[in-house]
């Protein structure tokens, strides 16, 4: 039953879907019904989705195993809140909780934009139409979620137990939501160029779409780091998987375009450029969904593999190839207005920060499908690991922190000298002020001290613009200094949201920093009793305790912590036997603090002795800082993005 | 001009589609062995008899040397073949040396017991040896010739006619050019 409602649902929605694409079409027969067709389609589309969505939700909750999908990714042992994130425990689920979210989007925009944007209308629509019945399509033939298990199981399988963890509930919707939020800005890009209504100014209001998407790929990347260094137990946050760049490529132009939009408002310049950032954004969530489900690249994320490689990797081409001939066709009437005036400008600053962005997202695409051109040109089999990634990315990103405290305060047009020894004299004595103390305590290596010299001047450009922004306002208007920085950020929200990101970002550098240079780790196999010290840090193990959990057996070691002599109480990393599973899965723990993070990971029992347990200890310095800096990344874009004065809200 | 354009999309553009095709047709799991043609990385090992094993001790004979676990199922399908293979074997130049590893010993014992094991086997208990030749998946099979190199490496359950062949080829010392994998598919 749920399996024909699922289906049929799925079916209904692709008819939908297909005569949403003619939607222009109907405009030469009907005039004002291409609003009525988007409504029909995308609307009848999410209702139908909204069906398949809870009937897949019922059969994971109900555990109805006559569904392969349910069978293969819950049980009866399975708690109820992974019952629910099964939805997106695997291929199929992603990809209906995928369509979801842009159908919804998609109707979202559309009646968000349906007054503004009514000429843009008919052909958003055919695109909205054309991507959902992409999805659609792999949804109902070819992986579909809905496909019968017989004879039924007794019992499932059960929710990957790599999977079952609390970050199940943030990491990958939140991803989801980020990619799917690129569409928006991409329909309405094609439809301006089908149109040849290269002018409208779609690609300013669109401009909150890609900022929510930024804001989602942010949460989702830092959501995934987080999920990483808690439970895959190497200490680490990043591994330059091929999926983790599959998740970054996007936000990469994405960024770029938040920067370089502000040129063409301002100035009207960059209009092949932006349109091409929004195309290769979008492109980079199909490429990055086909990287994860082909399976091409060995990953940590090889279970979410399945047998729709080549059906992704044919709508990249077309995406590509299309969205890109459309833009060779109407590059003439995309012709920039001005001219850049200047080298020393705030346009020019932001143009330098699109190209190093641009510059990374082809050397982390580059390294990521690097094996396969090797193989395909050479036969040489070999993998491209962090220390290439480290190596070109590092002198990348710190160009674009050098960039980030130069661009804001630098004039647009033309800085006069005076202009730039006003605003950079004194961040710059900073930077060198910040380094000499900093190589003072002992941060010799150049990288590290290069990253946070370049941070102390960020910092310093953004202290500096504020308060003499503030003391203007106070001057001018009288008021006191809090409700003068307030003014500020109603007046420019974007300028000083910005900021708040900036600073976030900065953190970020800091934590990123300390933790890749400096940290310590120290392993060895204990009896119960016995101590290992690493740092300021004493542990003791204290012994093992076996408990039964739902799903699996979990063995805790617990070790006391002390800290310069200083009891701090029990950490008791993991290791978790599934029955499934032939080796088991590590539970890192680890105690943050603001300075570092004591990591402490099982990594073994010993046969021999079982009251011997072999454990690996880490001191990881600032690391708590790159989760801080993330929530002052969101903090700063839901600052910027907040309607301060709802008249002027779409500006 | 806008023809111009488009071929650069194209030119650009088909290429990288091409190469991520071209991905469907290579297993990344599959990394192929750099020991092949190489010296075989020497070891000692305690043998079930209780002897202690050098690598360097059988130089001057060809050595089949088979990394194999008393829990996996490829495992046991190619135990007695091993051993009718030995028997065959056991009078020319050949040695046969078993390495347990990822294993309790009483398992392993009872694994030789019960498929009446008489080539030599040793104990790998904290998986030195295995890691040291790259062992990922068991069982894995490497043919070393009378020098001490490898000549040949299999991956997964053995068939007569390929330890037949490899044997003969090491004896020659005929280095093949890549490694080969079992057919074996086990059922759950």
């Amino acid at each position: 039953m749920t399996a024909t409602i699922g289906f049929w649902s799925l079916v209904l929605a692709l008819g939908l879907a297909l005569a949403g694409l003619l939607a222009p079409a109907a405009r030469r027969h009907w005039p004002g019904s291409p609003l009525t067709v988007a409504a029909v389609s995308i609307g009848g589309q999410f209702v139908l989705i909204t069906v398949a969505g809870l009937a897949l939700l019922r059969a994971l909750v109900a555990g109805d195993f006559s569904l392969r999908y349910v069978a293969f990714n819950s049980s009866l042992r399975t708690p109820l809140y992974y019952r629910l994130t099964g939805l997106w425990a695997a291929l199929e689920g992603s990809l209906l909780l995928w369509e979801w979210i842009l159908v919804a989007f998609a109707g979202l925009a559309l009646w968000q934009y349906r007054e503004r944007h009514r000429e843009l209308i008919p052909w958003v629509t055919t695109v909205f139409s054309g991507v959902s019945a992409f999805f659609l399509g792999v949804l109902a033939f070819a992986a579909s979620p809905f496909e019968r298990l017989w004879p039924v199981p007794l019992d499932g399988r059960g929710l990957n137990p790599l999977l079952e963890e609390a970050d199940m509930f943030t990491h990958p919707p939140l991803l989801y939501a980020g990619f799917v939020a690129l569409t928006v800005p991409y329909a309405f890009a094609i439809a301006a160029l089908i149109t040849g209504r290269v002018d409208d100014p779609w690609v300013t209001t669109t401009r909150r779409w890609t900022l929510s998407a930024w804001l989602f790929l942010t949460l989702g990347n830092l959501f995934g780091g987080w999920w990483s260094y808690h439970v895959l137990g190497w200490g680490g946050y990043w591994a330059w998987d091929p999926v983790e760049n599959a998740a970054f490529l996007p936000w990469l132009p994405a960024t770029a375009f938040l920067h370089s939009i502000q040129i063409q408002e301002r100035r009207g310049m960059l209009k092949v450029w932006n349109l091409s950032l929004v195309i290769v954004a979008f492109a980079l969530t199909i490429f990055g969904t086909f990287l994860t489900r082909s399976g091409v690249l060995s990953s940590v994320h090889a279970f979410s593999s399945g047998p729709v490689g080549g059906l992704f990797l044919g709508f990249l081409a077309l995406v590509l190839l299309g969205s890109f001939s459309l833009v060779a066709l109407r590059a003439d009437r995309l012709r920039s207005q001005p001219e850049l005036d200047s080298v020393v400008s705030r346009e020019s600053a932001f143009l330098l920060a699109n190209v190093v962005l641009a510059a990374a997202t082809f050397t982390v695409l580059l390294g990521t499908i690097f094996p396969l051109v090797a193989e395909a040109v050479t036969g040489v089999k070999l993998s491209v690991g962090a220390p290439y990634f480290s190596r070109v990315t590092v002198p990348l990103f710190l160009a674009m922190l050098l960039l980030m405290g130069a661009g804001p305060l630098i004039a647009w047009r033309k800085a006069s000298l005076d202009n730039l020894r006003r605003n950079f004299l004194g961040p710059a004595a900073a930077a060198l002020l910040a380094a000499g103390v900093l190589a003072g305590v002992g941060v010799r290596q150049p990288w590290p001290l290069l990253a946070l010299a370049l941070s102390a001047f960020v910092v310093a450009t953004m202290v500096l613009d504020t308060a003499r922004a503030v003391a203007a306002r106070r001057a001018i208007a009288g008021e006191r200094a809090p409700a003068a920085l307030l003014g500020l950020l109603r007046r420019n929200p974007r300028r000083y949201g910005g900021f708040v990101v900036h600073l976030g970002v900065v953190l970020v550098v800091i934590g990123i920093a300390g933790s890749m240079n400096y940290s310590q780790e120290h392993a060895a196999t204990l009896a119960a009793g016995e101590r290992l010290s690493l740092g300021r840090f004493t542990l003791r193990f204290e012994g093992l305790r076996t408990t039964e959990q739902p799903t699996h057996r979990r063995v805790e070691a617990a070790f006391r912590v002390f800290n310069d002599q200083h009891d701090t109480g029990v950490l008791a990393p993991a290791l978790k036997f599934f029955p499934t599973q032939q080796s088991p899965i590590g539970r890192a723990v680890l105690r943050m603090g603001w300075g570092e993070d004591l990591y402490v990971i099982l990594s073994g029992l010993s046969p021999v002795q079982s009251r011997q347990a072999t454990v690996k200890v880490m001191v990881r310095p600032l690391v708590s800082w790159i989760w801080v800096g993330g929530a002052v990344m969101v903090a700063g874009t839901l600052l910027a993005a907040w309607p301060w004065n709802p008249r002027r809200r779409e500006a | 001009m806008a023809w111009r354009r488009l071929a650069l999309v194209f030119g650009i553009g088909a290429p990288l589609v091409a190469v991520l095709a071209f991905g469907f047709t290579r297993d990344p799991r599959e990394i192929p062995s750099p020991l092949i043609g190489r010296p075989a990385p020497p070891f000692a090992v305690r043998l079930t008899d209780g002897r202690e094993l050098s690598l360097a001790d059988l130089r001057g004979k060809v050595v089949f040397l088979n990394f194999w676990a008393s829990w996996c199922p490829p495992c046991r399908a190619e135990a007695r073949l091993l051993e009718a293979s030995w028997r065959e074997h056991r009078d020319g130049d050949v040695v046969f040396l078993g390495i347990n590893m990822q294993d309790r010993e009483p398992d392993a014992r009872e694994f030789l017991r019960e498929f009446g094991i008489t080539y030599p086997n040793g104990l790998d208990l904290n998986n030195r040896i295995a890691i040291d030749y790259g062992v990922w998946g068991i069982p894995e099979t490497f043919f070393l010739d009378r020098t001490g190199r490898i000549t040949y490496k299999h991956i997964g359950a053995l068939g007569p006619e390929i330890i037949h062949a490899k044997l003969e080829e090491a004896r020659r010392g005929i280095a093949s050019p890549r490694e080969g994998k079992g057919e074996y598919r086990s059922i759950q």
